[in-house]
């Protein structure tokens, strides 16, 4: 889960990291109130869960609160980057001297988090050299100590009383990682303004897995409807831009999935991700939802292992009868029980196809045919 | 041979009391599994499939020599688990549990290398070798004892690989699934350096996706190989930005993407299948 920039400053600023001064603001003359309270010039920043913001627009200025409400007037719902803002942040306006990167992320290969500086802030840290970026992986059992903070201000050439105040934010924010159960926090850019260290934008991303252990925290899904319908019922949801509702049971045959339909000139319309062992409740739930986005036809793709395949016969069945199938289904179906399967698919004129290519390509030729209808 | 468990392996199982923990135990005795004992807090001197049942997994190693456990834990105590079994001496953790926290993880990793133990997963369907022993999830029937070496990230794909191996006749001398997590115990070059020891293994498949830098980073050691590697990856269609399911699964700034890993594993020498099921006729080619 992704926090938005907002909410991974008052983060911040909670656990002594320094931030501009300002406040959110959901609409114009809240904006030009924060500009009168905290004194023009301000930064009025759209609150999106995409990067860059700045190039899209989505980051402007104004000298005056009124300035500051007819900004935020312009920005407020309107979208950047493909998410419609709704609220704006308004910040002082820095002066800035130099820009810094500051990262923690999950090393995957080393199995640790890793701090990732740079000198050179303000950009994608991928586009920064690797030559100029300073990677340290941290040790998780024993934490980060100030004197490998200090270590790392001292590898970025910083000194005195901003190379204090860096190991300072450094070590903030490792903890910040750790109680948050975060994937990833950032500063970026860290920014140098006369003698002060000041962390003009921040990300926090939070495991989402790691929620039951932060109920207090904030909602904040960048889910679709259709999506969060889906994963309410407990499965995984995508939704994609094709025509061929697909259901399959694991991450990876769900993939598989998709691409066989795109080697044979089709196109997924989503990625359903049934799982190991879905009950036929759940299943049968998901089904309809697919049924209800009007697809040209569904794929549904079984290797059970877990998963059994009179359990799916039965969901599909559930969903025939209760509230038909008006569209085009291919199933493959094998693995688990499967004679108990297909035998019931066919009770109720459903054919089941053993092999995926074979399944696969008949799905792509029916949603042709019902796109022709 | 067989690499990670093989007939002698005695297993614990934790958890075992659970529905899933349960039911699975009953299926890894059936195809031949040494499960010596179980552990489930509070419910010791209980029986589950004939197995006895303790509250740690010190009694389950002191009364059984128990050496590999399966976890069968909820995500919330499965750290506790895992921790406990290391603790006890057992050298091969397979966790099967997903939604495990990406910190948790990560600090299992840490204490099992501290332990020089091996962890399989979180977010597995486990290993198998087939005719000898298996220690997880998988269906028993898909498998037959052979000289292809499997490991996967994913479970049912790799069941749909691994079927497809046996229907052309190719059975498998271990199939190792690491897990479709950010950070999981095994990587793919751990399990091809054990495949390239391995007497019983002739050739190996490994199953990929999209995300990560995994299979890159196997591409540079299988360049040294004296095996023939083949390889399909999944994911060659998803958006990038999209968490397709496994937590790994996700292009994110441009990096893991399917081209970066199919030229990185065919510029190392691998054969690369389009489709999953052109890996049997790529394993025919590479061990003609």
């Amino acid at each position: 889960m992704k926090f938005f920039e907002y909410m991974a400053k008052e983060v911040f600023r909670e656990r002594g990291i320094p931030t501009p001064r300002g406040r959110v603001a959901a609409s114009p003359g809240e904006a030009a109130q924060v500009a009168a309270e905290i004194g023009a010039p301000v930064a009025i920043k759209s609150q999106v869960l995409a990067g860059g913001r700045g190039k899209a627009g989505g980051i402007r200025f104004a000298d005056t609160p009124d300035q500051a409400r007819e900004v935020a007037a312009g920005l407020l719902g309107q979208e950047v980057r493909g998410y419609r803002v709704e609220r704006v942040l308004v910040e002082e306006k820095l002066q800035i001297d130099r820009e810094l990167y500051l990262g923690i992320a999950v090393d995957t290969a080393r199995k640790s988090p890793l701090v990732i500086a740079s000198v050179h802030g303000g950009v994608n840290i991928e586009e920064v050299p690797e030559k100029d970026i300073v990677k340290r992986p941290v040790d998780i059992t024993l934490g980060l100590y100030p004197y490998f903070a200090r270590g790392i201000a001292r590898r970025l050439g910083l000194e005195g009383a901003i190379a204090r105040q860096f190991a300072d934010i450094l070590t903030r924010l490792y903890r910040i990682f750790r109680d948050y159960d975060a994937e990833l926090v950032e500063i970026n850019p860290l920014v140098i303004s006369g003698d002060r260290l000041i962390a003009a934008d921040g990300r926090l991303n939070i495991d989402d897995d790691a929620r039951f252990r932060h109920q207090d925290l904030p909602e904040v899904s960048e889910a679709t409807e259709l999506e969060r319908r889906v994963r309410e019922i407990g499965l995984s949801y995508v939704e994609l831009d094709g025509d061929i509702a697909v259901m399959a049971n694991g991450a990876g045959i769900t993939m598989a999935t998709i691409d066989v339909l795109a080697e044979y000139g089709g196109r997924a319309m989503n990625f359903l991700d049934a799982g190991g062992g879905a009950a036929v409740e759940p299943m049968a739930k998901a089904m309809a939802v697919l049924v209800s986005t009007n697809p040209k036809a569904i794929f549904v793709n079984i290797f059970g292992g877990i998963t059994r395949c009179d359990d799916v016969a039965n969901a599909i069945v559930t969903v025939k009868q209760q509230q038909g199938i008006p569209v085009p289904l291919v199933v493959r179906l094998v693995g688990t029980n499967e004679d108990k399967g297909v035998a019931i698919l066919r009770e109720h004129g459903i054919e089941a196809f053993r092999d995926m290519g074979e399944a696969a390509r008949k799905a792509v030729e029916l949603a042709r045919q019902g796109g022709e209808r | 041979m067989a690499i990670l468990i093989d007939e002698r392996t005695r297993v614990v199982v934790q958890g075992i009391t659970g529905h899933q923990g349960s039911f699975h135990t009953g299926q890894m005795i059936d195809y031949g599994t040494r499960v010596v004992a179980g552990v489930s807090p509070g419910k010791e001197g209980q029986e589950v499939r004939g197995v006895p049942v303790y509250d740690t997994v010190e009694a389950a190693v002191e009364k059984h020599g128990a050496t590999a456990s399966i976890i069968f834990v909820p995500a919330p105590f499965t750290k506790d688990a895992v921790l406990e079994a290391l603790d006890a001496g057992i050298k091969l953790v397979v966790v099967i549990t997903e939604h495990v926290p990406l910190h948790d993880a990560m600090e299992i990793m840490a204490r099992a290398r501290l332990k020089g133990a091996t962890i399989i997963g979180p977010n597995t369907f486990g290993v198998i070798s087939p005719g000898k022993s298996k220690i997880g999830i998988m269906p028993n029937q898909i498998y037959t004892p052979g000289r292809v070496g499997i490991v996967a990230r994913s479970g049912t794909l790799s069941y749909e690989i691994a079927a497809s191996l046996t229907h052309a006749g190719f059975g498998q001398s271990t199939v190792v699934g690491m897990g479709g997590d950010r950070v999981v115990g095994l990587s793919f070059i751990d399990v091809l350096k054990m495949f390239e020891q391995d007497k019983e293994t002739e050739a190996v498949v490994l199953v990929g996706e999209i995300g990560g830098t995994a299979e890159e980073e196997a591409a540079e050691y299988i360049k040294g190989m004296s095996k023939p590697v083949v390889a399909y990856l999944a994911g060659k269609h998803a958006p990038p930005g999209k968490r397709m399911g496994h937590a790994g699964a996700i292009i994110e700034r441009g990096r893991g993407t399917y081209q970066s890993k199919v030229e990185a594993l065919e510029a190392a020498g691998a054969r690369v299948a389009a489709l999953p099921w052109q890996v049997a006729e790529l394993v025919r080619e590479a061990l003609r």
